[in-house]
């Protein structure tokens, strides 16, 4: 099956400001795939580019195995998209804003669908207030709604939980994983809040100054970078001059009264903590210190340093 | 093209702006037809002053011709200002509102959308003429009554009530094609700005002031100034003078079509290759 999303070697020039440059990236089907990088990366560029928003100065974007440029229309019928803000027509209810918009995708039985849509990001019982008077949380799930009102096999998220409270990211991160996992809707969910991609994301990129900088399973990505990890013992000095002499004495980073930080791989950790355990080490827990986040800024700052 | 049109109707009577319009007419019109009711009399005779020992006037001076064409001649000034409200509205608003990320992700042509949304905003202008035409005539007949109408320009115009109909109709007709080229440029200044304001300000100051010089200044422009449509939107008046004024009219109209079309190329030939950053 052909990727939904194929780009190559897509750039976006301002004059000289280069806002994408020579990026490439592959969205599979099925994916959930993480589009990172810190602001003005050029992640909403490169997204405006794939709905036919801004025109790329070069390059090539296929979704579904069909050129952009020439199939505009077959290729963004299969595509929902929620970019940057919810924006609304504030003046009308949310569900003459979604039957304007089902009538410009030409969907059947549009009555049905805006409720069926309203239905699945819990909008029903306000669905006939005027949107202005939305919080940002009820925005965000009507953009997701419109996205998802002529049933497409892609939808593109710009940041879809920018300034939503804890809970409400919660809520939106749970919406996406069910849209993916139920109905079988392949997603690109673009974010600089690399948690909410190491959460829900399988696939990523990481980009920054518009060049890609890294591709690939999240896993594999996190996992093959040394990650720093806490052991909270009962007894560290024993703990330490247990190690010493070891291989790992060389892993240490750092220790206090009640951790010791290791610099190591995930695969490491439970020969580790077999090692300790085996030789009588009490071990309280186990925590993770490195995460994506870390990875993330060391892979952006090694490129600034490139 | 129908849904598009229909959509974009919807759009724009969906917001209270667009009613300003119409109440802005119904205003001035029954301001207008009170105010001549009332003090019709003493304004007649300053117009006439000069010729009143020159000419008898028998029957109603004052009636329904009289007072439909001294709101035409008042509303020709507001017209436009209520026309850009919408037409400069109709692309930069929903830039404004971010909501072209909305729908230009939708299959659907930016050439149809620029269409769909200028024939929206074209319907707007000829229901506003329309309703002008309908309040003076209607008003006019039941506070009035008819009559024949006499024109003070340069010379003295005196129109037959049974020939009056039918110049009025072509009044109003010329009224809506002037409007349209009004709409044409602010909607050409609309898909250039982000924010509504501009395209408004824009047509307004922009036809004022070119009016203005090419009024004041005709000499400095010489024989560009018949090319300018500004100078043609006066030109409902043709319908109020002799054969002579009417053979003019096709050039106006030429004109004003020319325009049209010329701001219609410019719309679309900006907006299709626009990058929405808003």
């Amino acid at each position: 099956m052909d990727p939904y999303i194929e780009i190559h070697n897509l750039s976006k020039h301002y004059g000289p400001i280069k806002a994408v440059d020579d990026l490439s990236m592959k969205v599979l089907p099925g994916d959930i795939y993480g589009f990172l990088g810190p602001n003005g990366s050029g992640k909403s560029t490169t997204i405006r580019m794939m709905l036919s928003l801004i025109r790329p100065t070069s390059g090539q974007i296929l979704l579904f195995g069909r050129d952009l440029a020439t199939d505009r229309f077959k290729t963004l019928s299969r595509i929902g998209a929620l970019i940057e803000k919810p924006d609304f027509y504030n003046y009308l209810s949310a569900r003459k804003n979604l039957e304007i918009l089902g009538k410009l995708s030409d969907i059947s039985n549009l009555k049905t669908r805006v409720d069926e849509v309203l239905d699945i990001v819990g909008l029903v019982p306000r669905a006939d207030s005027i949107v202005r008077t939305y919080s940002l949380g009820m925005k965000q799930r009507l953009g997701i709604a419109q996205a998802l009102l002529h049933h497409p096999d892609l939808i593109v998220l710009d940041e879809p939980t920018n300034g939503l409270d804890p809970q409400g990211q919660k809520e939106i991160r749970d919406l996406i994983k069910s849209l993916n996992r139920d109905k079988n809707i392949t997603i690109l969910i673009s974010s600089h809040i690399l948690y909410e991609i190491e959460q829900i994301a399988n696939r990523m990129i990481i980009i920054d100054r518009g060049k890609s900088l890294v591709e690939g399973n999240v896993q594999d990505l996190v996992n093959s970078q040394d990650r720093q990890v806490a052991f909270v013992l009962g007894d560290t000095t024993a703990a330490l001059k247990l190690l010493d002499n070891t291989p790992w004495t060389a892993r240490i980073l750092k220790s206090n009264d009640e951790r010791i930080y290791f610099k190591i791989n995930k695969d490491e950790i439970p020969h580790l903590n077999t090692f300790l355990v085996e030789n009588k080490m009490q071990i309280f827990a186990v925590e993770p210190v490195r995460s994506l986040e870390d990875f993330f800024l060391q892979i952006t700052d090694d490129d600034k340093v490139n | 093209m129908i849904k598009l049109i229909s959509i974009e109707l919807f759009k724009i009577f969906s917001k209270p702006r667009t009613y300003i319009g119409f109440g802005a007419i119904i205003i001035i019109v029954l301001a207008l037809e009170f105010g001549i009711l009332l003090q019709g009399d003493n304004i007649m005779g300053i117009i006439i002053a000069n010729i009143k020992d020159r000419f008898m006037f028998e029957g109603n001076i004052i009636n329904l011709y009289l007072v439909s064409y001294v709101i035409l001649n008042t509303l020709w000034v507001h017209v436009p200002i209520l026309v850009a409200l919408v037409a400069g509205d109709l692309l930069a608003g929903e830039a404004n509102a971010g909501t072209f990320r909305l729908i230009l992700t939708r299959p659907i042509s930016r050439v149809k959308l620029v269409f769909a949304k200028f024939i929206a905003g074209w319907i707007y202008a000829v229901m506003l003429v329309i309703l002008m035409a309908i309040l003076s005539i209607g008003i006019g007949k039941i506070l009035f009554g008819a009559g024949d109408l006499l024109v003070v320009t340069n010379k003295v115009n005196v129109f037959s009530s049974d020939d009056l109909l039918w110049r009025f109709a072509g009044a109003y007709a010329y009224g809506i094609l002037s409007m349209t080229t009004v709409a044409a440029l602010s909607f050409m200044l609309s898909s250039m700005a982000d924010n509504s304001i501009g395209p408004i300000i824009g047509t307004v100051a922009g036809i004022v002031g070119i009016t203005i010089i090419s009024t004041v200044g005709a000499s400095l422009l010489g024989p560009v100034n018949k090319y300018i449509f500004t100078s043609y939107l006066p030109s409902w008046q043709l319908f109020f003078q002799t054969d002579s004024g009417l053979a003019s009219l096709g050039h106006a109209v030429l004109i004003q079509l020319i325009y049209i079309v010329g701001f219609m190329g410019i719309t679309i030939w900006y907006f299709r290759k626009k990058d929405i950053l808003s």
